[in-house]
């Protein structure tokens, strides 16, 4: 697929845009119309963010006050919950617009569609991941974590869940309008975002045992970058695929 | 199924435009059934073009070629000349396609609907203008309740109105009659009479004849 999504975004984006066409303000309004959307459906949008917090806490009810313990499991367990959580939203990225005929209009936007897909995906990384960002610290307190730590728990979950949206948009895209996508949508990606999760569980634990962070963050952003600029067209190819 | 193609009279005193959209012996197969082939039509500045046939005939499916959304199984889809795939972008900006989902989102207003459409085809219409769209389709009142709560009728309403916003030159309608009441349907018609009055081009799918008047040419498309 790799081969099939360059030559169609080399014809998607190297095209010439009028004046008449500003690229930026059209993203703009795809990504504050998907933004309203999850502000007006709350309870979706809120979902994703109790499940991860509910699975989060049942780990230290479940082992009981050995300190020790839940410090060494605390990072695997908050990145294992964080990658099952943002795999619970990704479902309706794509499904919804599938459903009520936006996503053709999308496909025939003048507007490169792997641009409109990165638009898409932001807005769902900030509806859904950044919550999971902003409510970690408080989690880390649970498992004994000090400031330090859930400090660095929080920076590696703010590098590596916009990796796991951008992973989760080409599953998204790759099951759009089939049935039983969601199990089918983590078959994919959750092979994909081991990497992910071995570095930033990796970061915590680094920082627990009181060593540098900085490969782990290092090889996280460049996780970040690659998957900003080749997850969208991926997601693109697939998503021209699946409605065919 | 052969398909065949009757135009209308040309007008005798100017020479014909040239066609600007050609479908060239198009093929269409869905699973393993062939639902037509062999198909070729010519679409020229103010033409309409009119595809009919029995459910299931594939007339969906021809409409979703001729916008690039689907591949045909055999033969080709000219614009201006030049393979569909080959000028995307640009025909895309000459594009409207309005398929039998009317692309609403349930929890936007119509007026935020139409917004966002309109700037996803590539047009930046001000709000002054938006509102005016909506109160022509009849939806005045209606524009800041969420689409969610709109009949179909006034879906599908919500969705035309973006056509008298845009540009395009080519309007590609999946049954825009389906759900209009006859106000609605009086509505339609003098858009597209107006559109094809620019220049414009339409092709739709209906099973009745378009209640055009005599001026206007409509080829006929049977499936």
């Amino acid at each position: 697929m790799g081969a099939g999504s360059a030559t169609d975004s080399a014809t998607d984006v190297g095209s010439a845009h009028g004046p008449d066409v500003p690229v930026a303000a059209t993203l703009l309004a795809v990504f504050r119309r998907d933004l309203r959307i999850a502000l007006r459906r709350r309870a979706d949008t809120g979902s994703a963010l109790v499940f991860f917090v509910i699975v989060v806490s049942l780990f230290p009810l479940g082992v009981g006050p050995q300190f020790d313990l839940l410090r060494r499991m605390a990072p695997g367990v908050v990145w294992v919950a964080a990658l099952l959580a943002s795999m619970l939203a990704l479902g309706r990225l794509f499904a919804d617009d599938h459903a009520d005929g936006t996503l053709e209009q999308m496909l025939l936007s003048p507007t490169p569609l792997p641009l409109l897909v990165l638009a898409k995906t932001a807005a769902h990384w900030l509806a859904s991941g950044l919550l999971l960002v902003l409510v970690s610290p408080l989690l880390a307190l649970q498992f004994d974590l000090g400031a330090q730590a859930a400090l660095v728990l929080m920076a590696s979950l703010l590098l590596g869940t916009p990796v796991l949206s951008l992973l989760g948009a080409i599953g998204a895209a790759l099951t759009v309008g089939l049935r039983g996508a969601g199990v089918l949508l983590s078959l994919l990606v959750l092979p994909l975002a081991t990497p992910v999760l071995i570095f930033g569980a990796g970061a915590v634990d680094a920082s627990l045992a009181g060593l540098g962070v900085e490969a782990h963050f290092s090889v996280l952003g460049a996780m970040l970058l690659v998957s900003l600029v080749l997850a969208p067209l991926a997601a693109a190819a697939a998503l021209r695929i699946a409605l065919e | 199924m052969p398909a065949t193609s009757a135009s209308s009279a040309e007008p005798n005193d100017a020479p014909p435009l040239p066609a600007v959209l050609e479908l060239h012996d198009l093929a269409c197969v869905r699973g393993r059934r062939r639902l037509f082939r062999g198909l070729n039509a010519t679409l020229r500045p103010g033409q309409l073009l009119r595809v009919s046939g029995a459910n299931g005939a594939g007339k969906t499916s021809l409409l979703r070629m001729l916008c690039g959304l689907m591949a045909p199984a055999q033969g080709r889809v000219l614009w201006q000349g030049q393979e569909l795939k080959r000028v995307r972008d640009g025909f895309h900006r000459q594009l409207i396609y309005l398929g039998h989902a009317a692309a609403l989102k349930d929890d936007l207003t119509p007026l935020e609907n139409l917004r966002v459409a309109a700037r996803l085809g590539g047009d930046a219409p001000d709000d002054a203008a938006a509102l005016q769209a909506l109160a022509d389709a009849g939806l005045s009142g209606r524009e800041h309740l969420p689409a969610r709560v709109l009949s179909q009728g006034q879906r599908r309403r919500a969705a035309l109105a973006r056509l008298p916003l845009g540009a395009a030159r080519l309007w590609v309608l999946d049954e825009p009659f389906n759900a209009l009441d006859t106000a609605a349907t009086a509505w339609l018609l003098g858009l597209i009479e107006a559109h094809l009055d620019r220049g414009g081009m339409v092709v739709l799918t209906s099973h009745q004849p378009v209640g055009l008047g005599e001026r206007w040419q409509q080829c006929c498309l049977a499936l």
